[in-house]
């Protein structure tokens, strides 16, 4: 028996050992640093407050913050709608096993292309002579080039739509097809129109599925630096870019303290919505 | 009656034009970067098309014009495989020891769920801050490579839970009756079996690290990796050379996403015809 359990421990110490030293390690030494004081040239071993003081303090945290949580609930929102309605398609509208195969593949390939490059191929669609405004110019829509369509809160939230929604179509295509077919067919015999199936019984089993969605989805957009700073072409700042921001004035310590707190909220959204499921069991 | 199927056709074709405008929206961009990679020497950004020519490509690789190409390509392509090699054999060897009961099982996967839901920015800041602080240099196959697996460990433990859910341990057993010992199981049954959910596993390593940016940037130190190259690209390049590096980098992940799953067909293949060759033979 106790072979059996050194068996175990040995079969796990390589994932531990990398999430200790790649993990756990650096979130210490950003916890650590957070409380240390710096100079425009070095750092300061100490433990001081005044990182999270000035964050604190300042009126620009709170606005920073704002956005970000909008950003994410935004982006959670349109991905979710979106997310669902693919999943549904393809649950309950492709007929063969096949087919879904072949169609959900479709749909994950992106995720295994660069983001970056996902990004920058809006800049075509989008820009100011893209294929939209072009298109829009030529039917007499409008009279003069959008500008907000690049370089602005949209297209930070769509390139955000466009990375994510894949997160939140697996996770719930997979509740979707774990529904018992059954269940559909007796309520629909007990007079159940489209909309009362939907509501009463799809979307209630498909909650663990938009429970992993979401965790995913804010989790990505809160933490997020590089598509807020790319999309938005540097006018509007996220957690995440001011935090970037601060390193590269190389105030590490801020920087730290402005971890820690995303990290936190982070965290406690994170458990909230997993009180609600069971990761393991919806594998 | 009559009313119901067509109000259910219509039904239908309002999900499968749904569906089509979504993979329009996921694909339209890249295909439009991918055609305007090939613009003539005087093209631009946008269309359209000023002649076809592969100029832009010709230019990627004059190495003054784009920054460090070639080699940012051979680092990020030589660390993917590294990656794609530890996260294979690192996920097999938790996901085993996931298959019985052990001392804090818990904490390390909720360990890994967090490995997957922290900021990036808090892995890529701390472990650049700690590798400066232990005074060991930043790396892309030290530093750079752990900070990816922060980020494909997770996705590998994940689907060896999917594959253990699902496996039927009787091929196991009836091994062991016959002697078999823990190698020869694990080589004999456990990998033939699971394979092909292991070349998963490996595609996952292998582009998520291909692709990584945001865990990339301060991890890797002073020689970049390919997206930090195309990112850095974004601000500097303003020619349709751009879009020559994004059509070459989603052609290699698109190498990587067809190999992986000839290899996964093949394999699948293999098995049944083996299955169907053995349930002949006790006929």
């Amino acid at each position: 028996m106790t072979a059996i359990i050194l068996k175990a421990q040995l079969q796990i110490l390589p994932l531990v050992a990398i999430l200790a030293l790649f993990l756990i390690g650096p979130i210490f030494i950003i916890i650590v640093v957070s409380f240390w004081d710096y100079t425009e040239y070095s750092l300061v071993p100490d433990f001081v407050l005044t990182n999270y003081l000035e964050l604190f303090e300042s009126k620009v945290t709170y606005k920073i913050y704002f956005n970000t949580i909008k950003f994410s609930a935004l982006s959670w929102i349109f991905t979710l709608l979106i997310g669902f309605a693919v999943a549904y398609f393809l649950a309950f509208h492709v007929q063969t096993l096949r087919w879904q195969i072949i169609l959900f593949l479709i749909c994950t390939i992106p995720f295994w292309t660069s983001n970056i490059i996902r990004m920058i191929a809006w800049i075509p669609v989008l820009g100011r002579h893209g294929l939209v405004n072009k298109s829009l110019l030529e039917i007499g829509v409008i009279d003069e080039p959008i500008e907000w369509l690049l370089y602005s809160d949209f297209a930070v939230v769509l390139a955000f739509v466009h990375l994510y929604t894949l997160f939140m179509v697996v996770p719930i295509f997979n509740s979707m097809m774990r529904i018992d077919k059954s269940i559909l067919e007796s309520a629909r015999d007990a007079g159940a129109n489209s909309y009362q199936i939907l509501l009463h019984i799809v979307i209630p089993l498909c909650r663990p599925g938009i429970a992993i969605g979401t965790i995913f989805v804010v989790s990505l957009v809160m933490g997020d630096f590089v598509t807020v700073q790319a999309m938005s072409g540097g006018q509007s700042a996220s957690v995440g870019v001011a935090m970037n921001h601060k390193r590269a004035l190389l105030q590490y310590p801020a920087a730290a303290a402005d971890a820690v707190i995303l990290l936190l909220l982070v965290l406690v959204m994170v458990a909230i919505l997993m009180r609600s499921i069971n990761i393991r069991k919806e594998l | 009656m009559m009313n119901d199927q067509i109000k259910k056709n219509k039904k239908h074709f309002v999900m499968v034009m749904f569906f089509s405008l979504f993979v329009l929206f996921l694909y339209g961009p890249i295909i439009a970067v991918i055609i305007l990679s090939f613009q003539g020497p005087d093209g631009g950004l946008t269309f359209p098309m000023n002649g076809v020519s592969v100029h832009w490509f010709g230019k990627l690789f004059e190495e003054q014009r784009v920054g460090d190409f070639k080699g940012s390509l051979s680092r990020s392509f030589v660390l993917a495989l590294i990656v794609m090699v530890l996260t294979v054999i690192i996920s097999l060897s938790a996901g085993l020891a996931y298959r019985r009961p052990f001392k804090l099982s818990g904490v390390v996967f909720y360990l890994t769920i967090a490995s997957l839901i922290v900021p990036s920015i808090l892995i890529t800041l701390g472990i650049g801050l700690m590798f400066d602080r232990i005074g060991l240099e930043n790396n892309w196959y030290t530093s750079g490579m752990g900070a990816h697996l922060t980020w494909t460990l997770p996705f590998g433990l994940l689907i060896m839970f999917a594959i253990f859910n699902r496996f039927d341990k009787s091929y196991e057993e009836a091994a062991r009756d016959l002697g078999a010992t823990n190698w020869q199981v694990l080589w004999h049954i456990i990998i033939p079996i699971i394979g092909p959910s292991l070349v998963g596993i490996g595609l996952f390593g292998f582009t998520l690290s291909f692709d990584e940016f945001a865990r990339s940037l301060l991890s890797v130190g002073s020689k970049n990796t390919l997206p930090l190259e195309i990112f850095g690209m974004t601000t500097t390049v303003t020619t349709p050379t751009l879009y020559a590096l994004g059509t070459l980098t989603t052609l290699v992940s698109f190498v990587v996403i067809g190999v992986s799953f000839g290899l996964i067909f093949f394999l699948e293949r293999r098995r049944y015809r083996r299955e169907k060759e053995i349930a002949i033979q006790e006929v």
